[in-house]
């Protein structure tokens, strides 16, 4: 990678023991973030692009637990870190907001309280303690103002369920945002949301990247949404990465079988005619995996070479896909 | 009194091309309760998820209703269907009036009228094997031998794509779209002319959702199917739909060709609703039109024109007058006093 | 035509139902098999009481007058736990009495179990007027202290068995009846509900065919450790004789029997007190192990 890079994971591997066998969520991920950066994290259901994330958030718990990789945000490696340390980490410079506001939020306090809580957590700074929980309060209410919540010097009083989806979604990225974090992981923010609803929280997370000039992560199943709104995507198939690159030209030009699937099973509203292709199949459990791409079985273009573990390959400077068909042109 | 052109009171009309067609359809749900309805005012206790909607599917097509979370799409679905009683106005199935049929008259209808929902976990009883989930509407509706019903439940799940030899299992032992496959076959095993779609695909994975909808549009061809295709995804709608009607807050705001809503779209809701859609194509980006705040609360909806609170284009009528329905063009129609001249 | 998708790897095991599941995750508890262990002795104890019993539990002999049990000085190996006021064989009169305190037991759950069932399931899915009625009965019932109302109905239709289960069962299934129809009011929402109703079911095949069956767990799980509780109501009133009445040997007038010789001779009131104690926490143990198998927050 030719800049400096702000998390750099390598070889990340996540895994949930159970009764019914070892569940590699996450299978070897490699990822960078660099400064800025909005990068688009694609998969289906069981993909493991939340566990990902969450391993990184230092938020897996047992019987889940990183086997292996690395994790460097900066100059620390969060794997070996302490918990503490992590505690102090979350929130202040990583932040990550849910898909479900309402389950998210805690409906027993105003929003105004969550959102100074994490403030006054991490905040060091010194005088009185009826100091800081002023100061506190007034930024929860900057925070909120920042977010798009009209009249927020009242509503910093309301509880959660007094806000609509859209306004909740807001409220959780005003908390994730309360301490300026330096990267700002957003799984799945609009899923639960209306279609209208949606481009107003993803305008409002590209407008507060832009100000605040934090990196932004959105986990998504929605390739319209990365299409839309990141520079680089990461598509992510059976705990594994199969494609990275610059967003416009992944998805004009597609290099693994299952991107270009995805991409043909959605209907364009601008092209109605074309029919869509489904990819056939379903996504494979993630336990007991063969050693060999993983893609195969549903693959078009599965061949003999596909049955044995495949690596990324580069294509020209900044894109890679994990396909034996992916160096063969230019 | 809802007789139209020339229909007979009973039996069918002479010509059946309209399969469904509801006239001025309210469905209201007092959420007062007991003695409360007596003393407080109807204001603010009363959602009016279906109000006054005027709407046809003609046989053999695909009609895509869209709007977005408590628009009433799904009460409206499920009120054609008789599976909610209608506040007021009238139902139309094949000719026949079914606005206040008794259970025992309905029954012969839903072998004919069908509805596919939207979340495969909750749609099928967890309790119950394929074969009785499936085989649950044949032995409802007719007198078969186990054996003649197990082997048209194996007809039906190799239709929809499964395996016959999965008969015998439960619910939960399928992925999701293959739970959604088992729903359609059990909506498909007693040859419906109507089905109603209800968000068949948004709970599912892009990959599986291109599958279902693959399997619905081969389905409808096969079997000569007419769709009502409820959905809050537009570029589904898109896909389907022969025809798209739109609606906001209990109402119908905008109906059409497909291609004329989407390639003309005549109400600004339509308009901020396609300018929202993330495209994947560059060059079909469009300027977003942002909506102002929140929607309203059902309960009390804003006056005049229901959209007016976050319409971009709002004008001084619209807080107070509420919009007649307003021809544009052929078959295309809004409720927005955008249109008033054009209609002299 | 799309090709038949692959299967998730858990499918390639036999086709399970929930129930058999939930079984499984049962077995998986030890504790609760051996609780479940207990109150199958208990039972089998009951069903053949003529046949291991070692004595008449009626035979009275004054020479046995409070003769103590075999480990204690004067006892005697052939009356194991020693005999009571009237020289009566304890353990005889134990295996015995466990006859009355299942009987009850079960014949109380079994009539308020169906009857709360059906009440519930009609309250909760027909809504309205049926549902009125039988929730405002409900909370009369609730209103009834428990062993006040049994005493004053035993007073005046005079003690028997029949009457002990009907003074027991008269407000006890209003418990199944508020879970039944808790679960029902759930239940009804689910679109598999909606889709039987779209595919022109009856409410009678609705509400037995596809509600009951979904919400059969809880009412299991209310039932037996309900059960525990009416045995010990059953036991009170036998203490207080208003119950069973004797010579037929039951656990609560045993314990009644010898309360004057505590002090002498402890045993006469101590083993029918340590059965009940025993017979309640394993059914109690039992239907915990039950609710935590049917619950599936807890499941994986």
């Amino acid at each position: 990678m030719t800049e400096a890079q702000m998390l750099k994971v390598r070889g990340l591997r996540t895994t949930f023991r159970t009764r019914h066998g070892a569940i590699k969520a996450v299978d070897g991920v490699d990822l960078d973030i660099g400064y800025g950066e909005c990068l688009g994290v694609v998969g289906e259901s069981g993909s493991g692009k939340s566990v990902a994330f969450a391993s990184i958030m230092g938020l897996v718990r047992p019987p889940g637990r990183i086997e292996a990789g690395s994790i460097m945000f900066e100059d620390r490696e969060l794997t070996t870190l302490d918990p503490r340390e992590m505690q102090r980490l979350r929130g202040k410079e990583i932040a990550m907001t849910f898909q479900d506001a309402l389950t998210a939020l805690n409906p027993a306090f105003t929003v105004g309280n969550q959102i100074a809580e994490t403030i006054i957590t991490h905040d060091k700074s010194d005088g009185s303690k009826r100091d800081r929980i002023r100061r506190a309060r007034a930024r929860a209410v900057e925070m909120m103002t920042l977010v798009g919540i009209p009249d927020a010097s009242r509503r910093v009083n309301d509880y959660p369920h007094q806000f609509s989806g859209g306004m909740r979604q807001r409220i959780m990225i005003a908390i994730a945002l309360a301490c300026r974090p330096k990267l700002l992981i957003a799984d799945e923010p609009t899923t639960a949301l209306d279609v209208t609803i949606q481009a107003q929280v993803l305008d409002l997370i590209a407008e507060i990247r832009a100000t605040l000039g934090m990196s932004v992560v959105i986990i998504t199943h929605d390739l319209g949404v990365v299409a839309e709104h990141c520079h680089r995507v990461l598509v992510m198939y059976a705990g594994q990465v199969v494609e990275t690159g610059p967003t416009e030209n992944v998805v004009a030009e597609p290099r693994h079988p299952y991107t270009s699937g995805l991409l043909r099973s959605i209907p364009r509203l601008n092209d109605r005619n074309a029919r869509i292709l489904p990819i056939k199949g379903t996504v494979p459990e993630p336990i007991n995996l063969p050693d060999e791409c993983r893609f195969r079985p549903r693959c078009p273009m599965s061949a003999d070479g596909c049955r044995v573990p495949i690596a990324m390959r580069k294509i020209g400077h900044d894109r890679e896909a994990r396909c034996i068909f992916a160096g063969d042109e230019p | 009194m809802h007789l139209r052109r020339g229909r007979a009171v009973n039996g069918y009309s002479a010509s059946s091309e309209m399969l469904v067609e509801v006239r001025g359809l309210r469905k209201h749900f007092d959420l007062r309760k007991g003695l409360a309805r007596l003393v407080s005012g109807q204001e603010g206790h009363v959602v009016k998820a279906v109000h006054d909607v005027d709407i046809s599917v003609r046989r053999g097509e695909t009609v895509g209703l869209i709007g977005e979370s408590g628009c009433g799409k799904t009460t409206l679905g499920r009120t054609i269907l008789r599976l909610q009683e209608p506040t007021a106005g009238s139902i139309f199935f094949d000719g026949q009036d079914i606005t206040r049929l008794n259970d025992a008259a309905l029954k012969p209808l839903r072998r004919r009228m069908q509805i596919i929902f939207q979340d495969p976990y909750a749609s099928l009883n967890p309790r119950r094997t394929v074969e009785e989930i499936v085989g649950l509407p044949l032995r409802l509706h007719e007198n078969r031998s186990s054996e003649a019903t197990r082997e048209r439940v194996k007809v039906l799940l190799e239709r929809v794509g499964l395996r016959a030899s999965h008969i015998g299992r439960y619910p939960h032992q399928f992925s999701g779209g293959q739970r959604q496959r088992i729903g359609i076959a059990r909506a498909l095993i007693v040859n419906p002319e109507f089905v109603v779609c209800d968000e068949p695909v948004s709970a599912l994975d892009v990959s599986i959702q291109a599958q279902i909808i693959e399997l619905l549009d081969n389905l409808k061809r096969e079997l000569e199917l007419t769709y009502l295709f409820i959905s809050h995804d537009l570029s589904v709608i898109g896909y389907v739909a022969d025809r798209i009607v739109v609606m906001y807050l209990g109402e119908i705001v905008e109906t059409g060709t497909r291609d004329q809503v989407l390639d003309n779209p005549c109400h600004p809701y339509t308009q901020s609703l396609l300018s929202a859609v993330p495209q994947l194509d560059p060059q079909s980006r469009q300027a977003r039109i942002q909506l102002k705040g929140d929607l309203p609360s059902p309960m009390r909806p804003p006056s005049g024109c229901k959209f007016h609170s976050r319409c971009p284009k709002a004008m001084k009528i619209c807080s107070h007058v509420k919009p007649r329905i307003y021809s544009v063009s052929a078959g295309h129609q809004a409720a927005c006093h955008l249109y008033e001249e054009s209609t002299r | 035509m799309t090709s038949a998708p692959g299967l998730p790897a858990t499918s390639a095991e036999s086709d399970r139902s929930i129930l058999a599941d939930n079984l499984r995750e049962f077995r998986e508890n030890s504790l609760a098999v051996a609780a479940a262990g207990v109150v199958a002795v208990f039972a089998l104890l009951a069903a053949f009481a003529p046949w291991i019993a070692p004595h008449d539990p009626y035979e009275t002999d004054l020479f046995r007058r409070l003769l103590p049990p075999a480990w204690e000085q004067g006892g005697d190996w052939a009356f194991l736990l020693g005999c009571d006021a009237l020289g009566r064989d304890v353990l005889s009169r134990l295996i015995f009495g466990s006859r009355v305190s299942i009987a009850v037991g079960l014949a109380v759950i079994l009539i308020a179990t169906t009857i709360g069932t059906l009440a519930g399931l009609a309250a909760g899915y027909l809504r309205g007027i049926p549902d009125a009625i039988i929730s405002r009965l409900c909370d009369i019932l609730l209103g009834f202290p428990y062993l006040i109302f049994a005493i004053g109905l035993i007073a005046m239709t005079g003690p028997g068995f029949q009457n002990i289960i009907l003074a027991l069962a008269y407000k006890e299934w209003v418990l199944p009846c508020r879970v039944v129809r808790g679960e029902t009011l759930a239940a009804r929402e689910m679109e598999y509900i909606e889709a039987a109703r779209a595919l022109g079911a009856s409410r009678l095949h609705v509400m037995l065919r596809e509600i009951l069956p979904n919400i059969l767990s809880p009412v299991i799980v209310v039932a037996t450790f309900r059960m525990a509780h009416i045995i010990i109501v059953e036991a009170s009133l036998s203490f207080l004789g208003i119950g069973i009445q004797p010579p037929v040997a039951s656990w609560g007038s045993m314990v009644s029997d010898g309360r004057e010789f505590l002090l002498d001779a402890w045993w006469v009131s101590t083993f029918p007190g340590v059965a009940i104690l025993l017979l309640v926490l394993a059914i109690n143990v039992a239907s915990q192990g039950l609710r935590d198998a049917f619950d599936p927050r807890l499941q994986r």
